[in-house]
């Protein structure tokens, strides 16, 4: 005959329960941590310290004007990134997302590869005109270029969208 | 006009929610019986003033009066008529205001079908339903009214984003509202029930169908959700881990726990503070939801414009309705009845087990939300948190979950048999087995991931067949008893059950197609062709096609599969007139073997293409699967004991110090 369960004995199951689940979550959490963010890094960033090959880092800051090129066989597209300080080139195979313009922000997502060109896997979009990536603005700060809005970039006020011009979306509260 | 009566109608509402929140309150406190009756026409009011103020918006979108703010900033007269509808919530403002008329329904709802609810404790859940509308209502008039008039009028609109021009918008939030708000019920259920100092069987029988109607619309939600992002975004994905998509899941998770632990308190009378806490927290993950689509501290497509103000009132609410229920948690839930005991192998410990494994998964979700929020305020550093990270944090907790899933419902209450239980499911693991092994065969270098998810689908799918094979007793009695047996279970049983398979449909199609996608990008010329798979494209030309507001360039591919035709896709790419932003639309064709999915990029040269073809193996099983689930929760709703025979609670006996 088992015994009948206590109240305490079955409090102390749950807290042993809780406390391995927990211990699991924080683990995996930890590790996750460690390996699996993404850092990002502007190009001045990248000139002063490069990221390891192979080292999955987003990229942002503006598409320098005139630097779009085609590559041979058609679908690779090269382009350097800028805060207007530095350069990266980047090398994208892909459809480019709609908004991909000279002149505007943008961030790539991709790795060194061990022949020393920056490839990137995603180059993500953008779902308004006017809007510029936080990160591109904060690196266009950083470089000290954010207020001069040189060769009509349209840099200096686009950091804080207000009003109208921010309102992208709304399919969530 | 139409915008001074809506306007008129929202303070009104505002006018009569502070009534309404205060009034029941002290009549149930008091004893006061026309106080607490109270509740009753007021939230029928509500539901007639921010219904009118809600339709006569529609009507100003409708109309095109673009002398109203939003309607100028959001539409435009050559709008397709649907779209002028749906710009209604297509911005913050009039989403604002759909998320108070859903919060006016369900409380008109509960004023409508509670009148076997004790008197008290509904004049309590209406007042605290009072509280939140007269806090939205205020954030709304005071910070953000939809009905905000231009002078002078602008001539023409701005036009809705086009890439909420999809009949997406007209079903994905109101759905996710409907779930995110019903939380609101629940939890003013249970505000109410730790104010009366008492929460019973009867009191989970009252709450639940609240919480299964909440937690189906935003399964519902959900999928529609991440169904509209795979045809519209045209990245061929449905799920990016993006800080509001998880602003969804979280309550999902919390209120998938909470839909189950009430059972436990229905059944067996235990786990009542724990019930009452995961309330509290699933609307409290509604706020947090909320807050971040709404402050602008985030970006994405879902965000609307940054305002401060905005996150600041939002955050003041989410501070007072968790800090005043938390503090109200802590004064009264040691006052609750302790409930049933259970050994920890039974339904009860199994449930238990799921509770606090989601519990888990919602908070990993949590913090690798937020994570990058708080390093970039604390260090400046910015990260993402993509994809991978969870991969590696929230997938590998919910596993231990799926494999519990189909032990669980054979476990009885009390005290289970779990080896019992195993032998009933000797046959789905050795099937699981079969088809982990299949595919890791299969799969040249691929993950260990794949296999393991399909076997979790194939055992979870099979373990619940199991169950309700158990049930009737197949292949074990007469077809006639099967029948029988069949006929007579519980609707809340095949809601279990149609929700349980609809999970293993989806883990499979998510498996599938997280796994094995397969993408090709080109350069073509008319008349060029590739082959990926059985199936070859033949890109025939790209032609001019027209749309009510857009101009588009449509691409032709004719998808001929081991060389017999098999379909004509036509992805095309819009430009629309007002806003100058170009969309792709992808082409997608679909079978029960997956999608294939053209998206035509821009011009790489004179005659010659950027076009991608994705092939997404098992995608559709996804969508059935959100489908078996939400009907699953719809069947479980319609249980006869939710509408009738409705239990006698013990006499009310006030809990002293109330």
């Amino acid at each position: 005959m088992k015994q009948r369960m206590k109240r305490k004995t079955l409090r102390l199951y749950l807290v042993i329960a809780t406390l391995c689940l927990l211990g699991l979550a924080v683990g995996l959490t930890l590790y996750a941590f460690q390996s699996r963010i993404v850092f990002f890094f502007s190009p001045t960033e990248v000139a002063a310290h490069k990221p390891d090959v192979g080292q999955v880092v987003r990229l942002g800051g503006l598409v320098e004007a005139g630097s779009v090129q085609k590559a041979g066989d058609g679908a690779t597209t090269n382009f350097r990134v800028t805060d207007l300080k530095n350069t990266v080139t980047v090398s994208y195979r892909g459809v480019l997302p709609d908004l991909f313009r000279e002149g505007q922000g943008v961030v790539v997502e991709g790795s060194y590869g061990a022949d020393g060109n920056f490839a990137a896997s995603e180059v993500l979009a953008k779902h308004d005109e006017k809007y510029m990536p936080p990160e591109v603005a904060k690196a266009l700060k950083e470089s000290g270029r954010w207020q001069e809005g040189e060769n009509g970039q349209p840099v200096s006020t686009t950091g804080n969208t207000s009003g109208t011009s921010g309102a992208t979306g709304a399919a969530n509260p | 006009m139409i915008a001074e009566i809506g306007h008129y109608a929202l303070v009104l509402a505002f006018a009569l929610a502070l009534a309404q929140s205060v009034l029941p309150m002290i009549g149930a406190q008091r004893g006061i019986r026309p106080w607490m009756a109270f509740a009753r026409p007021a939230a029928f009011a509500q539901l007639a003033f921010v219904g009118l103020a809600f339709l006569m918006l529609v009507a100003c979108f409708v109309r095109s009066d673009f002398s109203v703010a939003i309607v100028y900033e959001h539409s435009h007269s050559l709008q397709p008529l649907i779209y002028k509808i749906a710009a209604t919530w297509g911005n913050h403002e009039g989403s604002l205001l759909l998320w108070v008329l859903i919060l006016a329904i369900f409380g008109a709802l509960v004023a409508l079908f509670g009148e076997n609810l004790p008197p008290r404790l509904k004049a309590r859940a209406l007042s605290v339903q009072g509280m939140i509308g007269f806090a939205f209502l205020a954030f709304m008039l005071f910070t953000s009214s939809p009905f905000e008039r231009l002078n002078p009028a602008p001539l023409e609109g701005q036009e809705l984003n086009p890439l909420l021009q999809d009949p997406g918008l007209a079903m994905h939030p109101p759905m996710l509202y409907l779930g995110y708000v019903g939380f609101s019920m629940t939890f003013s259920f249970a505000v109410a029930a730790l104010i009366e100092g008492r929460v019973d069987a009867a009191w989970a029988r009252w709450v639940r169908p609240w919480t299964l109607l909440a937690w189906t619309t935003l399964t519902a939600g959900i999928f529609l959700g991440a169904h509209w992002a795979y045809y519209e975004l045209g990245w061929g994905g449905w799920w990016s881990w993006d800080p509001v998509e998880n602003a969804s899941f979280m309550p999902w998770l919390v209120g998938t726990a909470l839909l189950h632990c009430e059972t436990v308190v229905e059944k067996r009378d235990a786990l009542k503070v724990w019930t009452i806490l995961l309330s509290i927290v699933a609307f409290g993950f509604s706020l947090i939801g909320t807050f971040l689509v709404r402050s602008g501290i985030i970006t994405s497509v879902h965000a609307f414009a940054q305002d401060p103000a905005r996150g600041l009132f939002i955050l003041a609410i989410f501070a007072v309705a968790l800090g005043g229920s938390f503090t109200l948690f802590a004064w009264r839930a040691p006052q609750l009845q302790p409930g049933g005991l259970f050994a920890p192998i039974s339904r009860e410990g199994a449930l238990v087990l799921n509770n606090l494994l989601l519990g888990v998964g919602a908070g990993t979700v949590l913090i690798g939300t937020l994570y990058p929020l708080a390093l970039s305020v604390i260090t400046g550093g910015t990260v993402s948190v993509g994809a991978p990270w969870y991969a590696s944090t929230f997938v590998p907790l919910m596993m231990p979950m799926v494999l519990l899933m189909a032990i669980g419902p054979l476990l009885g209450w009390k005290r289970g048999d779990l080896p019992g239980a195993l032998q009933r499911l000797a046959v789905a693991g050795l099937l699981a087995l079969v088809a982990a092994g299949l595919v890791y065969r299969q799969e040249t270098g691929g993950s260990v991931l794949a296999p393991l998810g399909i076997a979790l689908g194939v055992w979870l799918f099979l373990g619940t067949l199991m169950e309700w094979i158990e049930r009737v007793k197949l292949f074990r009695a007469a077809p006639r008893e099967n029948w029988n047996r069949a006929r007579h279970l519980p609707r809340a049983a095949y809601g279990m059950t149609l929700a349980h398979l609809g999970l293993a449909v989806a883990i499979v199609g998510m498996t599938a197609s997280s796994a094995w996608k397969v993408e090709s990008v080109q350069v073509m010329k008319p008349g060029d062709s590739i082959t990926i798979g059985d199936f070859a494209y033949r890109f025939d030309g790209v032609a001019p096609a027209q749309g009510p507001n857009y101009i588009a360039e449509r691409a032709t591919f004719t998808v001929t599969r081991d060389g017999k035709p098999y379909t004509l896709l036509y992805p095309e790419r819009r430009q629309y007139e007002v806003q100058e932003q170009p969309t792709t639309e992808a082409a997608i064709q679909s079978s029960i073997r997956g999608d294939i999915y053209a998206v035509i990029g821009d011009h790489a040269g004179p005659q010659s293409w950027t076009v991608r073809i994705y092939h997404q193996p098992l995608v559709p099983w996804i969508w059935v699967g959100g489908l078996l689930m939400a009907l699953g929760g719809l069947t479980s709703l319609s249980d006869r004991r939710y509408r009738i025979g409705v239990p006698n609670r013990l006499p009310v006996v006030q809990a002293t110090g109330a």
